[in-house]
């Protein structure tokens, strides 16, 4: 008697905490299928209606900005450019930095690593101006490699890379080499697989950071060719229900991206050896 | 010139610890050389040095007449069997067996083929596909041996393969490599700390103490024969009986008793070691033994006690003989069968 009573009232617990979670996402994907006119009138809608088509198709297609450059499409396309870059390419640096870092006999090695991990405090906010001003003069304003690469040095994902590579036992690389791996075999052959779920994991949360960043890419992008979604979220115009259909739209890929690689996702960050 | 020279070897680690201190030996082709020391005593770092794994501060190694000291690990054509196996984790059994194979670009069907053989030979055929963590503590060290084998390397290096294992497997396990070394004929370096593996595996001992050969030559040599108070200490089980004494115009002198026409001039203090086994009963012998202790073995008794002196004394005698705890018994040494050392240098003088 008493076990279900407590098992129901943590399930009641966890209903009213996922309730307070998903009820406005869900009332905004409600509203967000009628009528502007009907939601005007009407208020928030719990149930769906009809237009869902009409709005949604609208909101991808409809030439937006001040210069009517830029559809919700593109946006989409910007965005998904830019976190698959920042994801890429600051997974790729961290392995490579913590690779050279534990496995190389590099002078000053723990100095170099505290170093790195320092930038944690000098968020990109920080140094928004001198990295604008570095960009400027490459000439990389108003480009995808503009947006992607000054974001893309994670001393997170390098930490996480580093204290994994720790605990990886020196017998391993001692085997390879005397079957013939020289490092960089040993690299592509073992650490990488090994890796595989941290990996993805740290692709996940990159994906996700570059997916979300608003204040750079604002400052960087002056054409309406590179606007993303997080900036269209701010810039768009337009009636109510089609602002909804947009933010609904905008959760799309980080939720499909973990949908997808979920799995993987559990055992990469809660990995025990 | 043999098949493996250390010349005048020396490690010396960068925070100046002395690992081994210029160390030479020969090993021949097809030979199976043990070393055997406590732990710290430098046995493993001899090892990795021949692997290529650590360097070499001074000296040289000579491989097949090639000096190898600047050669490095993936080229010496070397395998090595790990303590605790390192097998790769992410790769099953036959990719284990392969790995090596195919950074030395074999072609498919003759890595499938030697990986096939290797396993055939080791009983490991049936987990080929499975990964490391799916195998028993027996099987992985299989595969590790199987690793060794399929390239056909010039040398087998074996880092105490068999400590992680329990006790019944390691005697099977020990057997096994020793019939798998016979057979493939592969010249082998067992590093180990358990005197038995040394003594069984063996046909050539090294006992490596303070980072130095205190002895080499073959098991039973080195038992019958040891030259220091350190290889008789080590070698034997259980462990040879020390006692102090005084060696003066060929008498020894020690607590209680008298050993005449000792085959020896060295005068002065000297350790007298007798092994338990070469001790029988008499009546009227040279030492008394006030038994604490007895342990019953089945084939043989170990019988515990105390001479006069309070000193720990032991005996070995066979099975059926019934000996009864606080009994005096009286030994004599079987046909001079007795070392006697210099105390300070622990030499061998008789």
């Amino acid at each position: 008697m008493t076990r279900l009573f407590t098992s129901s009232f943590s399930h009641i617990i966890l209903f009213i905490g996922i309730s307070i979670m998903v009820v406005p996402v869900w009332m905004i994907f409600a509203s967000s299928t009628h009528t502007s006119s009907f939601i005007y009138s009407h208020g928030l809608q719990f149930f769906i209606g009809d237009s869902f088509h009409e709005n949604y198709l609208r909101v991808l297609l409809y030439q937006g900005g001040f210069f009517k450059e830029i559809t919700a499409l593109k946006m989409f396309f910007n965005s998904f450019i830019m976190a698959t870059g920042v994801a890429l390419l600051s997974v790729f640096t961290s392995l490579m930095a913590a690779y050279a870092l534990v496995y190389y006999r590099t002078k000053y090695a723990t100095f170099l690593f505290w170093l790195i991990f320092v930038t944690i405090l000098v968020p990109l906010e920080l140094r928004i101006f001198p990295t604008y001003s570095v960009m400027a003069k490459l000439n990389l304003v108003n480009s995808y490699f503009g947006l992607i690469v000054p974001i893309s040095a994670s001393a997170i994902a390098t930490l996480f890379f580093r204290q994994f590579y720790r605990t990886v036992p020196d017998e391993l690389l001692e085997s390879a080499k005397l079957d013939g791996a020289n490092t960089w075999r040993f690299f592509i052959d073992f650490l990488v697989p090994l890796s595989k779920t941290m990996i993805i994991a740290m692709f996940i949360f990159m994906f996700v950071f570059g997916y979300n960043q608003y204040l750079w890419p604002l400052l960087v992008t002056s054409s309406e060719q590179y606007w993303t979604v997080v900036m269209g979220l701010k810039m768009m115009s337009g009636s109510i229900v089609h602002r909804f259909a947009f933010v609904m739209m905008s959760m799309v890929p980080p939720v499909l991206i973990i949908i997808i690689l979920q799995k993987h996702f559990i055992k990469g960050v809660f990995q025990d050896k | 010139m043999s098949f493996l020279d250390l010349k005048n070897i020396t490690k010396i680690y960068p925070n100046g610890t002395k690992a081994v201190h210029e160390t030479s030996l020969s090993i021949d082709e097809g030979e199976f050389m043990v070393f055997v020391g406590p732990s710290g005593c430098g046995k493993s770092t001899l090892l990795r040095m021949v692997a290529g794994l650590e360097e070499i501060t001074e000296g040289e190694i000579t491989l097949d007449g090639n000096l190898i000291n600047e050669v490095d690990p993936s080229e010496r054509d070397i395998a090595m069997v790990f303590q605790n196996y390192a097998l790769y984790p992410h790769m099953n059994v036959y990719n284990n067996l392969a790995y090596g194979l195919k950074n030395r670009g074999i072609d498919k069907q003759a890595i499938e083929q030697k990986v096939n053989d290797a396993a055939k030979l080791l009983q490991i055929s049936d987990y080929l596909q499975r990964k490391p963590s799916m195998l028993s503590g027996g099987q992985r060290q299989r595969v590790a041996m199987g690793r060794a084998i399929v390239r056909n390397p010039k040398i087998f290096l074996f880092d105490e393969p068999l400590s992680n294992l329990d006790a019944k497997l390691r005697i099977q396990m020990r057997l096994e490599i020793k019939k798998l070394q016979q057979k493939v004929g592969v010249t082998s370096i067992f590093v180990t700390h358990d005197q038995t593996e040394a003594m069984t595996l063996a046909d050539k001992l090294a006992v490596i103490n303070n980072g130095v050969i205190e002895q080499l030559s073959t098991p039973i040599e080195i038992y019958n024969n040891p030259k220091s108070l350190f290889v008789a200490g080590f070698i034997g089980s259980p462990q040879m009986n020390f006692m102090e004494g005084e060696l003066k115009n060929k008498t020894l002198s020690a607590e209680g008793f008298e050993i005449k026409n000792v085959k020896s001039d060295y005068n002065g203090e000297v350790t007298l070691g007798i092994r338990p086994e070469h001790l029988s009963q008499s009546d009227n012998g040279l030492i008394n033994l006030t038994v604490d202790l007895v342990e019953q073995l089945g084939s043989d008794n170990l019988v515990y006690g105390q001479l006069k002196d309070k000193k720990d004394f032991c005996y070995r005698c066979p099975g059926n003989l019934t000996i009864k705890k606080g009994s005096k018994l009286s030994l004599n040494i079987d046909n001079d069968n007795y070392f006697i050392f210099d105390k300070s240098s622990g030499k061998r003088v008789n």
